[in-house]
């Protein structure tokens, strides 16, 4: 009721709040994070376009020799399985997101998805978003680092057409480098100078899941990581 | 398209508001979002217009502050145009996103009786 004045009208009232719009999705991502570090997992949200390439990264993480990781990995899918399959055919218990329309996964999403999972005795576990260079960027959902792949074949301008993807991303995995003889002019150093234009601290590792090359460096990056977390 | 459940989350946390105060309608919400968040306003608006029907935001105006993205030297304070290589040309310090990341709820203006 007016206070003021006594005319019995409702009262208007500012209620400042302050917040991030998402907070609700933050607090959940917190949950998903403490369960990580209680488990010593070092979880990654790998993200990217379509086609850019992430389940053929880890299929090659799979195979690649010497160090036996054990990984695990959640796919994000609207509408199949195919992606997990992959990666269990390849030897890495995974299990699908169906998010039907939705087009990035949330925070509880992957703590839904988390009750599936073992996490003991796991080095890494891997979140592989929808293939979706836009909306996966601003949603926490409790990883240690953000990773973008990024194909050779999508165009050195992909990171100044979509800065806040890779602004927020720990490293950028440049995929499908064996193609690069076949691309006509499309060399590194303009991708190094496009990310360098929209991340502070660029850190990019050339690869490629069909021959190996550059997994090497890769994955030593990965194992420090896992050591210092 | 990621508005849409951002305009969810936001009438959410406003009916929790609303609750909490024992408010029979909401007036306005202000909320900040900054250019480099990620987030189109014109999509979000258009999303809050679809969404709000049949809650007690039904008849609050969306008030939207816009943030302009700006990257500076942590170090020696110098500006960072966007679209810059983003490490200080004087001192090599990677540059740091002062403002842009913006999504925020700031206000919610309600009835109360």
């Amino acid at each position: 009721m007016c206070q003021d004045c006594g005319c019995g009208d409702p009262e208007i009232v500012p209620v400042e709040v302050h917040q991030r719009l998402l907070s609700a999705n933050d607090r959940v991502a917190r949950h998903n994070r403490a369960h990580f570090v209680e488990h010593a997992v070092l979880a990654l949200n790998l993200m990217g376009s379509p086609g850019s390439g992430k389940t053929a990264i880890l299929e090659a993480m799979a195979r690649a020799p010497g160090v036996n990781r054990k990984l695990a990995a959640v796919s994000g899918d609207l509408a199949t399985d195919r992606d997990a399959e992959r990666l269990r055919a390849a030897g890495i218990p995974a299990a699908t997101i169906t998010t039907g329309s939705a087009c990035h996964l949330d925070a509880e999403m992957v703590h839904r998805a988390l009750h599936d999972f073992a996490l003991d005795g796991l080095d890494f576990f891997v979140i592989e978003n929808v293939g979706n260079l836009v909306c996966p960027a601003i949603y926490d959902l409790g990883q240690a680092l953000n990773v973008v792949a990024l194909s050779t074949t999508e165009g050195e301008d992909k990171p100044l057409k979509y800065p806040v993807m890779f602004r927020n991303a720990d490293a950028v995995l440049l995929t499908k480098i064996d193609l690069l003889p076949h691309l006509g002019g499309v060399c590194i150093r303009n991708f190094d100078d496009a990310l360098a234009r929209v991340m502070p601290e660029p850190r990019v590792f050339p690869v490629s899941a069909r021959t190996g090359e550059g997994l090497d460096r890769w994955l030593q990056w990965l194992d420090e990581k896992r050591i210092r977390a | 398209m990621h508005e849409y459940s951002i305009v969810s989350s936001l009438l959410e946390r406003v009916g929790a508001e609303a609750r909490t105060h024992n408010a029979i309608a909401v007036h306005r919400l202000t909320i900040r979002i900054g250019a480099a968040a990620g987030v189109d306003p014109d999509l979000l608006s258009k999303a809050y217009e679809m969404f709000r029907e049949g809650t007690l935001c039904a008849g609050a105006e969306l008030c939207v502050q816009r943030v302009e993205e700006q990257w500076a030297c942590p170090r020696c304070g110098r500006t960072i145009a966007r679209g810059e290589i983003l490490r200080c040309a004087e001192c090599a310090t990677p540059a740091r996103l002062v403002s842009g990341d913006e999504i925020i709820l700031e206000q919610i203006e309600m009835e109360v009786p």
